[in-house]
């Protein structure tokens, strides 16, 4: 545990267990650690993770083993699939009881081997100092991810005189950081001789904190910056440059300046299908450029033209010199005009109902951008990405890869510990509040004032709006109260139950958080002036009109020739 | 298109499982494999033989040099390097066939390493192809049993 004292944590996400009470022992003697204590393993490790987004510093979790090691998976795929560094302590059963089927014993690292960075098991207590030293390494550098240290109990008790190394040898891991120059220097010359370049920014520019350079490549060249999901904030969208996000639900003119450029730079993104639809008709026109620290990114998925293998920050350092000052009116005013045309939109409720795009259009009001958002899953994640003014990076926390529904409330605790006294939202819908709605005890516990902004349409609305495209409108378990079900989904309807359930109002409120149910235009303002000027925990339930859709829309695997504007 | 790779691993627990795992998790198939120690007994060597185009070739490339432990992947089919096979067949030799059997072997340079009363037992070692002309030969006494080592393969020139 000096161990972890040593390497830099100040917090840790733990929950106890048979396997672990060794560390937890040793835990207890700490006076610098920060010590959380979640109430279900997987809330532990999204707060770990929220918590390295927030601050770009890695999360650590420890739990036990065999259930406390399983519910951290998600957590740990979560991380593995957006490059969050994490470090996760899991306790094993002794090593002579390996392979016996011990009381909670499971497979840690055979589970977690492809979803993890790396991952380790313990085997003799010398080999500790060096493992922790190469887990926080491994866990921060190149494309960060989780890694996972598996302890079984006897290890636990061991003592070592072994120290920390400073430095350590391992010949299979040692990402590029540089980029080569010669590629940079082709890089610079295509880039002065397009006519319409775009770039297309992603988590990678995070990653690297390399923000700044980004703006100066991009305001230097004269160049339209999109960005992905994970890359909301990494360029300013209020920046006239800004194309706002890409892909699927992404702004038109993104999509359509992806159509028509001439050289595509990819920065630290990795062509998710989520951002390219048809592979095939990705970018046509486009020389494709891709920067990024992972090479196995690069052509996995699209062509690649010209590849930069590097550290995001090093590559830009290197190329922002090299490229020309270059006058692109006619093209950004081409990009403008696409803004103009077809910005972000959404009709009011035919029944008068709230729409969710204008709760969330009013929390980045009143915040002016000065707020760290985290969402769930599906379509309150689509309207927080549309409809936020996404300024500054590590303030929009959502899980883009995995799509872990669950996610938002415990990272928004992990963020605000991280970044004490910040306004902290969490974006969730009533679906995916209820997948760690536990967690609420966490906040209130540690007066973390977590502000949970619930957009209750009483639907699983993504998987309900897909439903509504592409399976005829069958609503099959998607439809949260009983009323709305279809008659095979129906148990006896119980008139002494309310039509919906949970009352959020009351769930919150036994979690010791404040909470009000918000059903009227007028009341959506005030509702959230309040709870943002208050210092508690605070859920928001906003009764939303239930079949909003998320638009635009460019359905899974076609081009932007087939973009849906308006459903109905 | 066949490819044979040579991957330096170092020598940690599980790193076998971590690259089969990375073969079946992403869809990858593996035609053959062998691991054994290096000169450096730090690290092992494996050979790997792997069905696909240029394109899963570079992914399987680049996915391995992902791994921690992974230190080195070559492509050895864009080289020029030495594939040999062993295998070890127990084929049918009655009396009468046994010389027929024995003049194949030697046509291919086979070992006799086993008899028995009706049957041979012989071990050759080639390249894949000329392991299964062997095969092809023999099949009409009758193949009892058969191990395949798989491919093992060096670059030629290689340090």
């Amino acid at each position: 545990m000096e161990g972890l004292e040593t390497l830099g944590v100040d917090t840790v996400f733990a929950y106890p267990g048979g396997a672990i009470l060794d560390v937890f022992d040793e835990l207890a003697k700490s006076r610098k650690l920060h010590l959380i204590l979640p109430r279900h393993e997987q809330g532990g490790s999204h707060m770990a993770d929220g918590y390295a987004r927030a601050t770009g510093k890695p999360g650590v979790c420890i739990v036990t083993s065999g259930p406390g090691a399983t519910n951290i998976v998600t957590g740990l795929a979560t991380a593995n699939m957006d490059g969050v560094p994490m470090v996760a302590i899991t306790g094993q059963v002794s090593t002579k009881a390996v392979g016996n089927d011990a009381f909670q014993e499971a497979d840690t690292c055979g589970i977690t081997r492809p979803i993890t960075k790396h991952n380790y098991f313990v085997r003799d207590v010398n080999d500790l100092p060096r493992i922790m030293v190469e887990a926080f390494h491994i866990a921060t550098t190149g494309k960060p991810g989780p890694v996972l240290i598996d302890l079984p109990k006897d290890v636990q008790i061991g003592k070592t005189a072994v120290p920390f190394p400073s430095k350590f040898d391992r010949p299979g891991y040692k990402p590029s950081f540089e980029g080569h120059p010669r590629m940079i220097a082709r890089l610079a010359q295509l880039i002065n001789t397009a006519n319409k370049p775009l770039i297309y920014a992603g988590g990678g520019v995070r990653s690297a904190n390399a923000s700044d350079l980004l703006a100066e490549l991009a305001h230097k060249a004269g160049i339209p910056v999109a960005t992905t999901l994970m890359g909301l904030g990494v360029f300013p969208e209020s920046d006239p440059l800004s194309l706002h996000m890409i892909g699927m639900h992404g702004l038109v003119a993104a999509n359509k300046a992806l159509d028509a450029c001439d050289v595509l730079l990819a920065i630290g993104s990795r062509f998710d299908d989520r951002v390219t639809g048809k592979v095939s008709e990705f970018a046509p026109r486009a020389r494709i450029v891709h920067v990024d620290v992972d090479p196995s990114s690069i052509g996995k998925s699209v062509r690649c033209d010209l590849p930069v293998v590097g550290d995001v920050r090093a590559v830009l350092s290197a190329l922002v010199p090299l490229v020309n000052k270059a006058d692109r009116s006619a093209w950004l005013a081409e990009c403008d005009a696409w803004k103009k045309e077809d910005p972000f939109s959404y009709d009011p409720s035919p029944s008068g109902a709230i729409m969710p795009q204008s709760v969330l259009e009013t929390v980045d009001r009143l915040t002016k951008g000065d707020v760290v958002v985290s969402t769930d899953v599906g379509q309150n994640q689509m309207w927080s990405c549309q409809y936020f003014t996404h300024d500054k990076p590590r303030n929009f926390l959502s899980s883009g890869g995995l799509g872990t529904m669950g996610f938002g409330l415990p990272a928004a605790i992990g963020a605000q510990l991280g970044r004490p006294g910040e306004l902290v939202v969490c974006v969730t819908g009533d679906g995916g509040f209820q997948m760690n709605a536990q967690e609420l005890v966490v906040a209130v516990e540690h007066k973390l004032p977590v502000k949970v902004v619930i957009l209750n349409n009483t639907y699983l609305g993504n998987v309900r709006q897909w439903q509504d495209l592409m399976y005829k409108g069958v609503h099959s378990m998607t439809h949260l109260a009983q009323a709305g079900r279809m008659p095979q989904e129906r148990i006896e309807p119980d008139p002494s139950l309310p039509a919906y359930l949970p009352d959020f109002v009351k769930l919150a409120e036994a979690h010791g958080a404040r909470s009000r149910r918000i059903s009227n235009q007028a009341e959506v303002e005030p509702a959230l002036r309040e709870a943002f000027a208050d210092p508690h925990v605070w859920v928001l339930e906003f009764i939303v009109e239930p079949e909003a859709d998320i638009t635009p829309m460019i359905p899974p695997g076609h081009t932007l020739k087939d973009l849906i504007r308006k459903f109905k | 298109m066949k490819h044979v790779i040579n991957a330096t691993v170092e020598n940690q627990p599980a790193v076998l499982s971590r690259i089969v795992g990375l073969f079946s998790g992403r869809g990858y198939n593996i035609e053959t494999l062998n691991v054994g120690p290096c000169a450096d007994p730090r690290f092992s060597r494996m050979t790997i033989t792997v069905p696909g185009d240029e394109h899963v070739l570079e992914q399987v490339t680049k996915q391995l040099n992902k791994l921690v432990d992974v230190v080195k992947v070559v492509d050895l089919t864009k080289e020029k390097h030495i594939a040999r096979e062993l295998l070890l067949v127990e084929t049918g030799a009655p009396k009468l066939k046994r010389a027929e059997v024995m003049g194949i072997a030697s046509l291919f340079g086979a070992e006799v390493v086993g008899v028995r009363e009706n049957s041979l037992t012989l071990q050759y070692v080639g390249r894949e192809d000329q392991v299964d002309d062997f095969l092809r030969l023999l099949r009409p006494y009758t193949i009892l049993n058969l191990s395949r080592s798989g491919t093992l393969a060096v670059s030629r020139g290689e340090q």
